[in-house]
């Protein structure tokens, strides 16, 4: 880590493992224990969680006392042989920090939310222990103090992810699209492992200390590999740009999993992985321009096809996408922008989660209807869903002074500081992005809270139960807050500053109150045009057929499957039907061929067995004759 | 010499009963058969033994004429309970055991 030594923990802190310990507890109990736990089950599981979020915060406010704000806990050894040592040790530092919060402090949140939310499914208990087994996984991807424990924790959060969306495992939807995020993130996961063996066999370490430490010993070439399999690994994980698919076809999964890990925690783990991995950033030039653009080029395709989708979940889940962009827009920015993009995603953690939860809410009082064009006018049925998620839409599109503003404006910022053309090119494409998203979150607000009502007959709205309510309020308390108390009252860059050094003072390209202006302009334009589109028409409850060609790409979400489709999923089964043609003909002929060809002669052979005592009696005397004549003509010649 | 004539005979009684063996049918003809081959050689051994003036060949004929006794008495018991079976003595009706 730069310039401060990594201090064994004492304390409270040296108890850190009881963190993953307690929620991976509560998953075992809760799967092994079957049914006699589904009384219980649910409460279990929500207090493992509450437990770890006050002991991660009673481990934080130790930490800040701690010189140099980062301690080490050495559990035991997890693989020694060979030169390989890796041992399961945790490193507590503001950035595990940072991470553990949110995890815990929304994910029981979420947990709470989630008692309501699934009363009424029988699996409850089931759905709880794989709550339970994210959380503990996801901890332990933050909380490693090596890149082989960090990828434990982060295929753990792939099997949370992947039995957390087929979860309704009945419905093939849901079945295909878990299939689908799984194939998507091995695809990034084979990265990250590469990114490892290189690591080992250039370096002979993983720990992030030994790796970070001599970062800068390695060729030039060898630097980038690593940082651009890890970017791979990122980009699986986080949904970017090339493997953005997955993600919204991950809105298959309960609503409240689509809050925790596909918006506010899981996700954001490809953050965490290049944040951490900054040294190794810093001395690759080549790979940090990559992340920018993928960060770029992300944020648009998620903000275009947010626009033109109709069902709730997906606009929340390609805001993801787009949002999960700039966080990768700012990391990419190097020094400048990592505590901007950390901003950035605590906030939008609060923010989305909220967004979420209350996107469950009004799905739980329409009876799972997920269309928006078949909600409208629900503002005055569902009032405490609207004033929450109101001010979760408003953090989000920046509204000024509320979350979102703080954070995005940081990283539209620190995108012009960059300098340059370049500078000019990731501004501009940050603050479309803010207008874009002005633009898809008011038509859902639109369609969703105002208009004319469109629902069923059979559809009656309703309030969701306190349960579900309440943690709604808290994330909403946090849209409006988060965003001033990391910026001003306690600043982020500050409490980072033993991970990411002393915050450089950016020479501005742009002042800020004009950057500010400008992005509140197009903001304001954004959310103006969605009322010219949306709110002052009737919205039709069959999506319009006669479409531009824009509107038609966007809702096929850009062609993203097809692509994926054409380029790897058909060469591949071509392939594979080509490899069993091959093997069925080829090997099986050979192998079968030869077993034939025996069974055919021994059968043929064994006709010599007539049963006829008398030929077999001619067959000793010929053979009788034979060895006699060998013999003599041996012995004679 | 007279050695030649005992051979001659030995190989005059092995061959008939080699023939008997192969051509005959019925069991108990074949059986007589195959002694007639163990005496034919038993003759050649007592034969050879005389002439060398050595007394292995008529120990090894002693042996065989035990061997041939225990071979009748398992031999005839077999035929005996083939006989009761099928009601017929013929090498030929005997072949189930094939392929």
């Amino acid at each position: 880590m730069t310039g401060s030594e990594t201090l064994p923990a004492d304390g409270l802190l040296a108890a850190s493992w009881l963190l993953i310990a307690l929620p991976l507890a509560g998953a075992a109990v809760l799967l092994l224990g079957g049914r006699r736990t589904d009384r219980w089950g649910h409460l279990l599981g929500t207090a493992t969680v509450v437990a770890a979020f006050v002991i991660g915060l009673l481990c934080t406010v130790q930490l800040t006392g701690v010189e140099g704000r980062s301690v080490q806990v050495e559990l035991f050894t997890f693989i020694q042989t060979g030169n390989l040592d890796v041992s399961a040790g945790l490193l507590f530092d503001p950035l595990s920090a940072l991470f553990v919060l949110l995890i815990t402090g929304v994910g029981a949140l979420i947990h709470v939310y989630s008692i309501g939310y699934m009363a009424h499914d029988n699996a409850r208990r089931r759905f709880f222990a794989y709550l339970n087994l994210f959380v503990a996984a996801m901890l332990l991807l933050v909380l490693g103090d090596n890149y082989v424990a960090l990828y434990v924790g982060w295929e753990g959060v792939g099997l949370a992810s992947y039995l957390l969306i087929a979860f309704w495992y009945q419905r093939p939807a849901a079945a295909t699209a878990a299939k689908k995020a799984f194939i998507m993130n091995r695809i990034g996961d084979v990265g990250l492992a590469l990114a490892i063996f290189i690591m080992f066999a250039q370096l002979g370490t993983t720990s992030y200390a030994g790796v970070h430490g001599s970062v800068g010993l390695l060729a030039g070439g060898t630097v980038t590999a690593i940082g651009l399999l890890l970017l791979l690994g990122a980009c699986g994980k986080s949904g970017q740009f090339p493997l953005q698919a997955w993600l919204p076809d991950a809105m298959e999964g309960p609503t409240p999993v689509s809050a925790l890990i596909h918006a506010a925690t899981m996700v954001t783990a490809g953050v965490y992985l290049i944040a951490r991995s900054a040294p190794v950033f810093d001395a690759t030039p080549t790979a940090r321009n990559v992340v920018l653009v993928i960060g770029a080029v992300t944020l648009l395709i998620g903000a275009i096809v947010g626009c033109a989708q109709d069902d709730i979940k997906k606009v929340l889940a390609y805001s993801t996408v787009s949002q999960i962009g700039y966080m990768f827009l700012a990391v990419g920015l190097g020094p400048a922008g990592y505590v901007a993009g950390l901003a950035h995603l605590l906030t939008h953690g609060f923010f989305k989660a909220g967004l979420f939860l209350g996107a469950g809410s009004v799905m739980h009082g329409m009876g799972d209807e997920t269309d928006m064009r078949r909600y409208g006018a629900l503002a005055t049925r569902m009032k405490v869903t609207f004033v929450t998620f109101g001010l979760g839409y408003l953090a989000l599109i920046g509204f000024p002074f509320l979350s979102g503003w703080w954070t995005k404006d940081a990283i539209i910022e620190a995108a012009l500081d960059h300098g340059g053309t370049w500078g000019w090119v990731l501004g501009g494409v940050a603050v479309l992005g803010a207008g874009l998203t002005a633009f898809y979150m008011t038509r859902l607000m639109l369609m969703t809270f105002f208009g004319q009502a469109r629902w069923g007959d059979g559809v009656h709205p309703h309030e969701s139960p306190p349960v579900m309510t309440a943690p709604m309020i808290v994330l909403a308390v946090g849209s409006v807050a988060a965003g001033f108390l990391l910026v001003q009252v306690f600043p982020l860059s500050g409490w980072l500053e033993p991970v990411f050094g002393e915050p450089a003072e950016a020479a501005h390209v742009v002042a800020p109150i004009v950057v500010s202006v400008v992005v509140t302009v197009v903001v304001a334009l954004g959310v103006l045009t969605a009322w010219l589109f949306v709110g002052r028409r009737e919205v039709p409850v069959t999506a319009p057929v006669r479409v531009s060609p824009v509107v038609r790409a966007a809702r096929r979400a850009l062609y993203a499957d097809t692509v994926n489709e054409s380029l790897f999923m058909r060469p591949g089964m071509w392939l594979t039907r080509a490899l069993v043609f091959v093997d069925n003909r080829g090997v099986d002929g050979v192998v079968n061929g030869a077993a034939a060809a025996l069974g055919g002669s021994s059968s043929r052979l064994g006709r010599a067995q007539t049963g006829f005592v008398r030929s077999y009696a001619l067959g000793m005397l010929g053979g009788a004759v034979l060895v006699a004549g060998a013999l003599v003509a041996v012995t004679a010649g | 010499m007279t050695l030649t004539y005992y051979l001659v005979l030995a190989a005059v009684l092995f061959t008939i009963g080699t023939v008997g063996v192969l051509v005959r049918r019925n069991a108990i003809v074949v059986f007589m058969c195959i002694e007639l081959m163990l005496n034919s050689v038993n003759l050649t051994l007592v034969t050879f033994a005389r002439s060398t003036g050595t007394i292995d060949g008529q120990i090894i004929a002693l042996f065989v004429m035990v061997v041939a006794a225990a071979e009748v008495v398992v031999g005839l018991a077999i035929i005996m309970s083939i006989y009761r079976t099928r009601s017929s003595a013929s090498v030929d009706d005997v072949n189930l055991l094939k392929y």
